[in-house]
């Protein structure tokens, strides 16, 4: 499955530049798994030491953040827009 | 900006050199300012600081302020209230109330604003901007006003009439987004990534949350230089928290008083409480959750201070409480009966609370206890219900007597 990958200013030391990259993976784990081989260091910068989403780091799948879907192991469609977005929330309290 | 040294990662320790933005290069991680505080002490007294200003500006020396060009509505220096009809309602030996509702646009906010904004103006900023869930909207527009910058406002388009009323009427752009407040916050995000816009909660975030601790400050200047037992402090992001308690410590840094042991309680309603079930399931982590309460300038999901707040209050023998829905109302009714403080919802669950935290034995009856009242009630009027009088009647005493009776 193709997707759009947009990326946020942080990691596009990374990207040569690009804010928007294509990605390929049935699973959110397999569209990393393919970025990484094109661009190598991603994966760190998004997972941690254990393999999981880094705590300040969201993914969203269209409009929804993946950890309400199905993490990492949430199921890419063909076509879908990927967002990576730094977790600066906090207009209130 | 004189004390300040850099940008460091609270989560991996990286240093970044002083620009707007609000997560580390490395890590995400929240990038938090830095300061010398050895200089600081040599140079701060309690003295120096009750001579300055009486606005947030006194402490100027603990926060990143420019050399010139403030944009200073006069926010901060609020009230701190002695409380002993309520401390006796709900079986406090000592409370006091921090009433943030004479703030310029009536909020907290004002306190975070002025620093954000006075920093994005002296880095040749033109354009005011953030996420909001409603108060943080009225203090940018309004401080944007006064200084003749520009502003955009984005805010979820169901907020309450006055919120939105007090945006627009001082001229910027407010843009409603369909949407939770967390789809509003992502939105800011990418903005911020492509635009040229003093995003004060986003890009600007590390200068904007340092207006926090002023609450801090504020409280034990006001009691005399001496910390409280516990405060109670409403929480959507966890951000107010968090810089709270950073304040409270850099007090014992700077050597204005000689340490203290006070125990923060968050504040949270049972349709948006991520952080509080974090804490009761002792949890390190906080799940997202779908925000549904009535008390929107708390409905934030996806708390992205969440995991330090959890981490403030378990260090300092505290608690995150949530309260059921209906006690939000029931809250702001008490306060205002027993203290004449009309406060918005935000303050409601405070309030209902700290009731709560009495009641479970959190706060024990003799701690001394300050209760952050973050908001007027006339931009929350709708969370009352229907409201009106007590009785309607004919311009006669007659009338008056069979409702009132004699007395």
């Amino acid at each position: 499955m193709s997707v759009t990958v947009k990326v946020p200013t942080q990691l596009r030391s990374i990207t040569g530049g690009a804010a928007e990259i294509s990605g390929n993976g049935g699973r959110l784990t397999e569209v990393i798994d393919d970025l990484e081989g094109r661009y190598p260091g991603l994966r760190k910068k998004l997972l941690d030491e254990t393999g999981q989403l880094r705590r300040f780091v969201n993914i969203y799948l269209g409009e929804e953040d993946v950890r309400f879907l199905g993490g990492l192991s949430t199921e890419i469609d063909d076509g879908k827009t990927l967002a990576i977005i730094p977790a600066v929330a906090g207009g209130a309290m | 900006m004189k004390y300040v040294t850099g940008l460091t990662c609270r989560e991996c320790g990286e240093t970044h050199p002083l620009v707007p933005q609000a997560a580390c290069d490395e890590c995400f991680g929240p990038l938090e300012l830095a300061y010398d505080y050895p200089a600081i002490a040599a140079e701060i007294s309690r003295d120096s600081i009750a001579a300055g200003p009486t606005s947030i500006w006194r402490y100027d020396k603990l926060l990143p302020s420019p050399n010139e060009g403030r944009i200073d509505l006069g926010a901060g220096w609020t009230p701190l209230r002695e409380a002993p009809r309520l401390a006796a309602e709900l079986g406090l030996k000592k409370l006091w109330l921090k009433f943030e509702g004479t703030n310029p646009t009536h909020s907290f906010k004002d306190r975070v604003v002025t620093v954000a904004l006075s920093v994005a103006r002296s880095l040749g900023y033109e354009v005011a901007a953030c996420a909001s869930t409603g108060n943080l909207a009225n203090s940018v527009a309004a401080h944007a006003a006064a200084s003749g910058m520009k502003s955009r406002v984005f805010i979820p388009v169901d907020l309450e009439a006055a919120k939105i009323a007090g945006t627009t009427v001082f001229g910027g752009d407010v843009i409603g987004v369909t949407g939770s407040y967390d789809d509003v916050n992502r939105l800011c995000t990418e903005l911020a990534s492509e635009r040229r816009w003093a995003f004060v909660n986003v890009n600007f975030r590390p200068f904007y949350s340092e207006g926090s601790k002023t609450l801090a400050f504020e409280v034990v200047e006001q009691l005399g230089w001496r910390s409280p037992d516990a405060v109670v402090i409403p929480v959507a992001s966890g951000s107010l928290l968090t810089k709270f308690a950073k304040g409270l410590e850099e007090l014992t840094k700077v050597r204005l008083i000689e340490g203290e042991a006070t125990a923060l309680h968050g504040a949270q309603a049972q349709g948006c409480s991520p952080v509080a079930t974090a804490f009761e399931q002792g949890a390190t982590e906080v799940t997202p959750v779908k925000p549904r309460t009535i008390a929107k300038s708390l409905a934030i999901g996806n708390p992205g201070d969440g995991y330090h707040a959890l981490k403030e209050v378990r260090s300092r023998d505290g608690s995150v409480t949530a309260v059921a829905e209906p006690r939000v109302a029931e809250g702001i009714k008490l306060l205002a009966r027993t203290e004449g403080i009309f406060t918005e919802t935000a303050g409601g669950v405070t309030v209902a609370t700290l009731e709560q935290l009495v009641r479970d034995g959190r706060i024990a009856p003799d701690q001394e206890t300050v209760a952050l009242i973050t908001g007027i009630g006339l931009k929350t009027i709708e969370a009352l219900g229907e409201v009106r009088p007590t009785a309607i009647v004919r311009a006669s005493v007659e009338e008056v007597t069979d409702v009132l009776g004699e007395e």
